[in-house]
């Protein structure tokens, strides 16, 4: 039993992971809660549904390509709602992001009205039975998936030459600027990498629950920021950990404490967190400078 | 004058996780005194200011001032016990006007507490003259009484300097430390700081402890001075003293070569 | 006589005015920035409510009632938050409001997910203007004080602040409770006026709409909260019309609005009061400053 549930909370965990790097590589990059995060999810699971139902496309296929259109809003929201406000405050940006969640979320209700909508699985469930838990194939996919997108992930910023120069950017602006880094582009594939990577959890959630709403992304997408928190803002692996953390302690806490207290779980371990290492578990603390 | 010492620290070393950036430093302050403190970039100059005001706690040592241990203690409790400083790098309330800012000084001089500021009693009304009529004498005394209604980032450069002494003054300190108050001035302001510097020692009998690199205004007008080099004393003495010293001459020669 | 939509309208604008210059007064003057003000509205709310349900106190100790009990939270809160800075406090108010939220969601006396009924109409427009301009008053009085003073000395430079003699973390539990309490006073007039109370009343999207009344009148500007509530109350009701384009336009609004007049409609400098620090130009500023340093290997610590 406990085993089934530890597995159950990596399933969820590892969605939440997904979600959480994209807010993780957007802090790192522009000090940023990207608030419209979540609503770059939803639309992911809604791209993914609409190939899948009513243009047929085969389900891989439509995998991939809601990542990419989710990746095109991401670039989107970044050039329309935050890159004109990077001379002004913080707090401006911060309003601007929430303002870009109100108007998706809205945008989406206005469209598909707010009757939830049913993914269709790809393909017959079928479960695995081991001797310490039960698995279907849908969860199997959906945890495949992210680990070969979490290694993707790790391999172009550690190997490649884009990644070299994220991580060039996330560490000093303006010296990569001086080294001959263009900017405005890596925090554009910055945005598309990060926004892909929530599309792709919007489809599985989609495949993994069944639904798909226009306000689908508000809770997953705070709990995948809190996993960004948790793990330490700004670090790709801290997002990975803090994901997989939060979707296990969730799990637990429903099974074992009590299943209403089920989303206080997020936020107290946030709390916990913050209270304990506000950097974060895998985040480096910073020294104040007098 | 008396030899009274007013801080004393002793054995004193301070590290960065690991990186040591002052090393078994002991010092003596004597009251009235005016004390240059000198070194190369990185000596750790500044790391020794904050660990007086206690924005740093030592990793070993002791701190006393006024008899009393403060290492340990945070700024804001250091602060009432009577040591003031101004920054590097000009820290004032950038939106607040010239007079609030050295009304923020007198803050841990006046008690008002809630109650009080809603009720605005008759106590609290004598409190605030008496913190405006004070902070209006430090304002006139760095001669900036006629821009009190200023906005502080609307001033020169000079008089932001000047208000930040007005504003440490405003604490009614017993020690002044003084982190580069030369630093960006003309030949003019820096014989005008020098001569308010003295003002201070003077009129108000505030120990002076000064950061500077103006080779010319530490040795002017310091009757001490103290040379740190990679976090360690390295000489300690009167100008002339430390002047001739050979390790110091090295340490800035190596610097400069 | 006023047409009771009026009067509804009146009344709510001035329920969301005493919500924006409390927490005017932690982020605006303050500057501490609280995404979960309407936590503290809540357990107001539903404070006040069973004060009066249940033991049927005179309104006026059931609103100080509820609001001494999220000042009280507002402290115990604060205690432990307060020392982390900028987006991380922001995050830790954020995850308080949900965990409140979802606390009432399943009490049982709260009423759940039901919610509370029956809830006497006891809040009049006589009361909320009173409490309005009590409100005003007294915020008022502490912005002019040496408290005040305080406060947005730790807006302006926390360090600075403390090498004064401030003892920032005490003030900023101060304003955190100061600010709680006449959230909690709103919530009290709320709970009495809607006669039901419902944990989604107070979701994240609540503290969310507050904030932008701080931030669309102007931070740190009594005036600009009461302008900020007033407009955040009345379009929305006047686009009931096209409801469903409502949220699709306060949306856009908002993006547009930190493009056009980030200082809000009344704020004064062009980079938003204490955040000017924070803003990007200016960190970039210090970085290059920093890695120059860094070259030159200085003692900037």
């Amino acid at each position: 039993m406990f085993v089934q549930q530890l597995m159950n909370g990596l399933i969820l965990g590892s969605t939440y992971a997904l979600i959480a790097l994209g807010y993780t590589m957007v802090y790192g990059i522009i000090e940023l809660i990207n608030f419209a995060h979540g609503e770059i999810y939803m639309f992911g699971a809604f791209v993914g549904l609409i190939l899948v139902t009513v243009l047929k496309v085969p389900f891989f296929l439509a995998f991939l390509l809601a990542m990419a259109a989710s990746a095109l809003l991401g670039i989107t929201i970044e050039y329309l709602a935050y890159r004109p406000l990077r001379r002004s405050s913080r707090l401006a940006a911060l309003i601007s992001a929430i303002g870009a969640s109100i108007f998706l979320s809205n945008l989406a209700l206005l469209i598909m009205g707010s009757t939830p909508y049913n993914f269709p699985t790809p393909f017959e469930a079928k479960v695995y039975e081991t001797p310490f838990f039960i698995i279907s194939r849908v969860e199997i996919l959906v945890l495949l998936s992210s680990l070969l997108l979490m290694i993707a992930l790790t391999l172009i910023v550690q190997k490649t030459k884009i990644g070299k120069a994220m991580r060039a950017v996330a560490q000093d602006k303006d010296t990569a600027s001086l080294m001959g880094i263009n900017i405005n582009k890596i925090v554009t594939i910055t945005f598309a990498i990060g926004s892909a990577l929530g599309g792709a959890a919007g489809v599985m959630v989609g495949i993994y629950f069944r639904t798909v709403t226009p306000t689908m992304g508000l809770m997953p997408g705070l709990k995948g920021f809190v996993a960004a928190v948790v793990g330490g803002i700004g670090n790709i692996p801290g997002a990975m950990l803090g994901g997989i953390l939060l979707g296990i302690a969730e799990v637990l806490g429903a099974a074992y404490i009590s299943s209403q207290y089920r989303d206080a779980v997020a936020f107290a371990l946030l709390i916990l967190v913050l209270l304990l290492k506000p950097s974060g578990l895998l985040g480096k603390p910073v020294q104040e400078k007098v | 004058m008396s030899r009274h010492s007013i801080l004393t620290a002793t054995g004193v070393s301070h590290s960065f996780g690991g990186l040591v950036a002052l090393e078994d430093i002991d010092f003596k302050i004597y009251q009235q005194e005016i004390v240059g403190l000198i070194g190369p970039n990185g000596a750790g100059k500044t790391t020794l200011f904050n660990l007086f005001t206690g924005h740093y706690k030592p990793t070993e040592g002791e701190i006393y001032f006024n008899n009393q241990r403060i290492n340990g203690l945070k700024p804001y409790q250091i602060t009432p016990k009577g040591i003031a400083r101004t920054f590097q790098n000009i820290r004032l309330f950038k939106q607040m006007s010239v007079l609030d800012n050295v009304l923020i000084g007198q803050h841990c001089r006046t008690r008002t507490g809630l109650v009080g500021a809603v009720l605005r009693t008759p106590r609290t009304k004598k409190e605030e003259a008496r913190a405006r009529e004070h902070a209006m004498e430090m304002l006139s005394f760095v001669n900036l009484e006629e821009k009190k209604d200023e906005k502080a980032s609307n001033l020169s450069y000079g008089e932001q300097r000047r208000l930040e002494i007005a504003r440490a003054l405003a604490t009614d300190p017993l020690l002044l430390l003084l982190d580069e108050p030369a630093a960006g001035m003309n030949p003019h302001e820096t014989i005008e700081l020098i001569k308010l510097v003295r003002q201070i020692r003077d009129q108000m009998k505030i120990t002076i402890l000064l950061i500077e690199h103006d080779m010319k205004m530490v040795m002017g007008i310091s009757e001490r001075v103290a040379v740190l080099n990679y976090g360690k004393m390295i000489a300690e003495g009167t100008p002339q003293e430390v002047q001739n010293n050979e390790e110091v001459i090295r340490a800035y020669l190596g610097e400069t070569a | 006589m006023i047409s009771p939509y009026y009067l509804q309208l009146i009344i709510l604008v001035g329920i969301n005015t005493i919500m924006a210059l409390s927490l005017n007064l932690i982020i605006g003057y303050t500057g501490q920035l609280s995404i979960g003000h309407a936590a503290f509205m809540s357990l107001g709310a539903y404070c006040s409510a069973l004060l009066t349900l249940h033991f049927n106190l005179p309104f006026i100790v059931s609103l100080l009632g509820g609001a001494l009990f999220a000042a009280f939270f507002g402290i115990l809160i604060g205690i432990p938050t307060l020392k982390l800075k900028g987006d991380y406090l922001a995050i830790a108010t954020l995850g308080f409001g949900e965990i409140v939220r979802i606390v009432c969601l399943n009490l049982e006396i709260t009423g759940g997910a039901v919610g509370l009924r029956g809830i006497p109409k006891k809040t009049t427009l006589l009361w909320v203007v009173l409490a309005v301009l009590i409100t005003a008053f007294i915020l008022n009085r502490i912005i002019k004080s040496r408290i005040g003073r305080a406060l947005i000395a730790i807006r302006e430079d926390e360090t600075a602040a403390d090498a004064m003699g401030i003892n920032s973390t005490y003030y900023k539990i101060l304003c955190f409770g100061v600010g709680a309490f006449f959230a909690g006073l709103g919530g009290g007039l709320f709970a009495h006026y809607m006669r039901f109370l419902h944990p989604k009343s107070f979701d994240f999207m609540k503290s969310i709409e507050q904030l932008c009344m701080v931030v669309l009148g102007g931070l740190g500007n009594m005036w600009g909260s009461f302008v900020g509530a007033t407009i955040l109350t009345v379009v929305p009701e006047m686009l009931r019309s096209v409801a469903d384009l409502r949220l699709l336009i306060y949306g856009a609004v908002l993006i547009l609005m930190m493009r056009v007049r980030p200082q809000g409609i009344l704020g004064e400098s062009p980079a938003n009061g204490g955040f000017k620090n924070n803003s990007y130009s200016q960190w970039i500023q210090t970085r290059l400053k920093k890695s120059l340093r860094k070259r030159s290997g200085s003692d900037k610590t």
